[in-house]
């Protein structure tokens, strides 16, 4: 396969390996009873490398971490999750995990190239000369694809509660991970979310501090209150306050509240403010 | 082929009650002497004694077609069982079919419990026995061993052995939902009696951190937390100290309930992020029926258990077809592979002359660990 293919192209076919992995593992559920296991693992990590390629070419063409507008920010959040389920995942690969990864990954990045005008601007040096502004921006949104994996988690951990609660275990139920390994991972990616987002505003609060006048306060209201709303969210579980269910709800609604704000965030960009166009690869 | 030269003949929970079941056993002492009766039998070139709770059978091999029936009476003395009574209720195939039954117990296809795993020990146990015995050769060998790679090929290509069937092994399944390992939990049994017992002692079988029993007669407690290698525990104490606990069997006799709603939530907020699992196995239940709503609390009674129990049952049955279509096609392959062994020997040719063309046809080497070729059961 040649460099010369665009990144879109690359990432259509990472988006194909994607689906491929949800199709496969739903032909697997639904003729098996149990989910495709390595299978979806590999054809996962092989959309996960070429997506990386079509990321890598953007990435050059606009100098820096392509995160100029909604579609990359999809592309990179899907990105994310996936390079933490790559990581925890081996240990989940025979549970459902992969199957609702992938399920994950698909929609945001089958969504996102369906939709023209959310990549119809490719802004290029969007950051400037700054790389702390860059480090910001590629933390924030890799903190989203953590959050993305605990609200993929969080579903799983609801589908276990109600299977046993309700004394149905057979079929897919069986291959969930148990209730308290399922809260365990939960509570640990809420954290390296929080910390990770954590890390993204201080470093554009120090940047913000010489410069206030290039804030974008939309964007920063926005990114503040999903950092303080999962701030919460941590404080009252690691107090005992917000457990179970009601802690698996909230990381599922504020994970799509999260998402709701980038359409957003992108909308308050000034292009013109924030580089040069770049053509399209 | 002049005369049926494999066999097994024997006795299984089929056709045999319990109770004669249990006057067939062999003990360890008697099935020792057996053996050394069984290498002196005129006729018997090899031999196996597959010896559990359900079933005991002779597998063996023939250069003389009485040898099965002389296996039958030497066993019958040993166990001073009438050997017509005997005849009425024993097993007996011969050649293909008694590949195809070796191959159905190895993968617990003819278990009382169908689908369980523990009887694919007990055939290799018994196997390991008659070699080390140097009373199998080239047949029994290669019967037993691709016995043994057609039940791991039934296991990993079926759902035969998927979930568990017995209460108590359903009980620690849950719990495996729950916690994801056992052997960071606490358990508390409640009730001292024999269906709590087999539950606790499933959970320990499978690593459970602690024990702790506690019975309404505090000797009797002390008692079964003794047998068990537990700590006892005044059964008054069992709601003030239920935090401390992450599984609780109930199992009491007790004529109201003994684990408040209440104290569960007192319980839950003193370990509010960690599981709690009820297995009320008590008639009239032990658990109030409302802890259930509370999160993180599991409650499951004794109906729950056996329909989950009688479900992987009909799971496994619907196995069966596809499990027996296996064996089938693996026992008809195997025993096209030794059938001129078979001929061979039962036609009386030389034990070692039979293993030569044994190794001909076979890639892998069949002779006994003291390098005789054919042992004799009576010993080299």
């Amino acid at each position: 396969m040649s460099l010369a293919l665009t990144d879109r192209t690359w990432l259509l076919a990472a988006a194909g390996f994607y689906f491929a992995g949800f199709a496969w593992g739903t032909v697997a559920l639904l003729r098996q009873g149990r989910p495709s296991g390595p299978g979806t693992y590999f054809t996962i990590a092989i959309g996960y490398v070429v997506q990386l390629v079509g990321l890598g070419i953007r990435g050059r063409a606009v100098g820096g971490c392509p995160l100029g507008n909604q579609f990359e920010v999809f592309q990179f959040t899907a990105w994310s999750a996936i390079t933490l389920y790559l990581l925890v995942g081996v240990r989940f690969r025979n549970s459902l995990l992969g199957y609702f990864t992938s399920s994950l990954a698909a929609a945001l990045t089958l969504v996102s190239l369906a939709v023209p005008a959310w990549d119809a601007t490719q802004r290029a040096h969007i950051f400037g000369s700054n790389p702390w502004i860059e480090l910001h921006a590629a933390l924030a949104v890799f903190s989203y694809g953590v959050f993305g994996l605990l609200a993929l988690t969080s579903i799983m951990y609801l589908l276990r509660n109600h299977s046993l609660k309700s004394k149905h275990l057979g079929g897919v139920f069986s291959f969930l991970p148990s209730i308290l390994d399922l809260d365990h991972i939960g509570v640990r990616l809420l954290g390296a979310g929080v910390t990770i987002l954590t890390t993204a505003l201080a470093v554009i609060a120090l940047y913000y501090l010489r410069d206030i006048s290039s804030a974008n306060v939309l964007k920063i209201l926005a990114t503040t209150l999903v950092w303080v709303a999962y701030g919460v969210v941590f404080t009252l579980r690691m107090r005992g306050r917000l457990l179970a269910k009601r802690f698996a709800w909230s990381c599922v609604i504020l994970f799509a509240a999260a998402l709701l704000s980038i359409p957003l965030v992108d909308r308050s960009r000034h292009p013109a403010s924030q580089g040069t166009e770049a053509r399209s690869q | 082929m002049s005369s049926p030269a494999l066999f097994v003949i024997g006795a299984t929970h089929h056709r045999v009650p319990l109770a004669v079941r249990e006057k067939l056993s062999l003990s360890a002492e008697n099935a020792l002497v057996l053996q050394r009766e069984l290498r002196d039998i005129d006729g018997l070139r090899e031999f196996a004694v597959l010896n559990t709770c359900n079933r005991v059978e002779f597998y063996g091999v023939a250069s003389d077609a009485a040898a099965a029936a002389r296996v039958t009476a030497a066993f019958c003395a040993r166990q001073r069982f009438d050997a017509a009574e005997f005849e009425k209720i024993r097993l007996d195939l011969r050649d293909r079919e008694a590949v195809q039954h070796l191959l159905e117990v190895s993968a617990g296809l003819d278990s009382q419990m169908l689908g369980e795993t523990e009887i694919f020990g007990q055939v290799k146990d018994a196997y390991a026995a008659a070699q080390a015995g140097g009373c199998t050769g080239p047949v029994l060998n290669r019967v037993f061993q691709k016995g043994f790679q057609a039940a791991k090929h039934v296991r990993t290509n079926t759902g035969i052995t998927e979930g568990q069937v017995s209460v108590a092994n359903v009980a620690v399944d849950l719990a495996l939902n729950i916690f994801g390992n056992i052997k960071g939990t606490r358990i508390l049994l409640l009730g001292a009696g024999e269906i709590g017992e087999k539950t606790a002692k499933a959970f320990q079988s499978r690593g459970a951190a602690a024990l702790t029993v506690a019975s309404r007669r505090f000797e009797r407690a002390m008692e079964l937390a003794t047998a068990l290698n537990a700590s006892a525990m005044p059964f008054e104490q069992r709601e003030a100290r239920l935090a401390e606990f992450d599984v609780v069997v109930c199992a009491t006799s007790a004529p109201n309930v003994v684990v408040t709603l209440a104290a569960t939530k007192a319980a839950m907020q003193k370990r509010p992020a960690r599981p709690l699992f009820f297995i009320d196995q008590a008639l009239p239940r032990d658990v109030d029926a409302g802890v259930a709503e509370i999160d993180n609390v599991f409650l499951y009674n004794l109906d729950d258990l056996a329909k989950i129990a009688e479900e992987n049952r009909a799971a496994r049955e619907a196995e069966i077809a596809k499990c027996r279509a296996i064996v089938s096609e693996k026992a008809e392959a195997l025993w096209r592979q030794i059938a001129g062994q078979v001929e061979a020997l039962a036609g009386g040719a030389s034990p070692r002359s039979t293993a030569a063309s044994a190794e001909v046809t076979s890639p892998v080497s069949d002779r006994a660990p003291n390098g005789s070729a054919v042992p004799s059961p009576r010993g080299n």
